[in-house]
């Protein structure tokens, strides 16, 4: 092979442009950041269980969006009962009011949504009530 | 085949005759159609508005109307006009319904200032011109706004003939009173959407009726079903001579004023 030395360096050091971020990660001492540890809801269960909600809450938020500014339908049931007791009859299918209820937006939402690198856009109009409450 | 150029020509005018003659028959059977569907609705519910404006104006300068609904709904207190954000507002009479005065009428009810708001029109060219759907009619007659569709691009605005919608040039939370959304139930808008009155939806989920009613100290404005022929509103509009905003354009418009 003509020029093994000129071609061996190139690829060098190509690969450690390439991989800059893991350099830049690795030499920070953060190898992949766990995932944050959230603190459980304040009260009552969720709408949902817990595992269909950590996967596809957005899938439920898109759904309910829908159904309430399209067809009026502004409470929820779940169908096994699940997050009714302690004496709730009906949630409205809100963010602000029922998930909010129980979730704070910067210890639970914020912080698994910028560890996964993703900025939804519900909070530039759906509101934050004052006190978490 | 033998054909001369005459017999062609007579051909080819009768058969474009019949063509347009018929597309004519279909277009005028359909915007009769349109016309005489009377605003019946599917849901068999009917909401509208009636405002005595003589009771409003014996008020004298009052706006509970306006700033019930723009703290209800945290509408935005914009002060440069062409960038105003208004869902309800007040408009002398002789603007807002100008088709039904002439040089002699008093300057009393020139001068009249009546709340003018979205119409909920039954025929409404906002709704017609959305590119995205993103304001649709209820079939219970609002017209409502899905702001999560809205793309801004302001058809409806240039569409609606009564001016009630608004645009968000910036972002509303800045000019928000002290900052803070006033009512915590209801959401904001964002940058780049249009907004209007939505006769407050949400209020009549939870069985209220709509905030500038509510507000109105003279009891001014009436909300109701114009399809229950119980309803208030119904025998407001049989004993009193109302009238409506531009209603000649086709739009059927459902804010009824009594002058």
């Amino acid at each position: 092979m003509y020029d093994r030395g000129i071609i061996l360096t190139g690829l060098g050091a190509f690969l450690v442009v390439v991989l800059l971020p893991f350099w830049w990660g690795a030499a920070a001492g953060q190898p992949g950041a766990d995932p944050p540890d959230l603190p459980a809801a304040t009260a009552q269960p969720c709408v949902m269980e817990p595992a269909y909600m950590r996967a596809a809450h957005m899938d439920l938020l898109n759904r309910w969006r829908d159904e309430v500014v399209r067809n009026d339908a502004r409470f929820f049931t779940a169908a096994d009962g699940y997050g009714l007791e302690s004496g709730r009859e009906r949630d409205e299918k809100s963010l602000s009011l029922t998930c909010l209820r129980c979730h704070d937006k910067e210890q639970f939402c914020d912080r698994c949504h910028d560890y996964s690198g993703i900025a939804p856009t519900c909070w530039k109009c759906h509101v934050v009530p004052p006190g978490g409450e | 085949m033998d054909q001369s150029r005459r017999t062609f020509l007579r051909t080819a005018g009768i058969a474009v005759l019949g063509i347009s003659g018929g597309g004519s028959y279909v277009a005028a059977r359909a915007i009769a159609a349109g016309q005489h569907d009377g605003g019946k609705t599917a849901a068999g519910v009917r909401y509208a508005l009636a405002i005595d404006t003589q009771k409003c104006a014996a008020q004298h300068g009052c706006t509970a109307c306006i700033t019930a609904c723009h703290a209800e709904h945290n509408v935005p207190a914009v002060d440069v006009p062409e960038r105003e954000i208004k869902w309800i507002w007040k408009e002398e009479a002789e603007h807002a319904l100008h088709e039904y005065f002439d040089d002699y009428t008093s300057d009393e009810l020139r001068r009249r200032e009546i709340p003018v708001l979205c119409n909920h029109c039954d025929n409404p060219p906002c709704v017609r011109v959305c590119p995205t759907q993103a304001t649709y009619k209820r079939a219970d007659g609002p017209v409502m706004m899905d702001m999560h569709r809205c793309i801004g691009c302001r058809y409806c605005v240039v569409g609606c003939p009564y001016g009630a919608r608004s645009f968000n040039y910036g972002d509303p939370r800045e000019f928000l009173p002290n900052g803070e959304p006033t009512n915590a139930r209801y959401p904001t808008r964002s940058k780049g959407v249009v907004e209007k009155c939505t006769l407050c939806t949400e209020r009549l989920a939870r069985g209220l009726r709509p905030a500038c009613v509510e507000a109105c100290p003279a009891g001014a404005m009436l909300f109701g079903d114009l399809e229950d022929p119980g309803s208030e509103i119904r025998a407001f509009l049989q004993t009193n001579f109302t009238v409506r905003r531009k209603a000649e354009v086709g739009t059927r418009p459902h804010v009824h004023y009594k002058l």
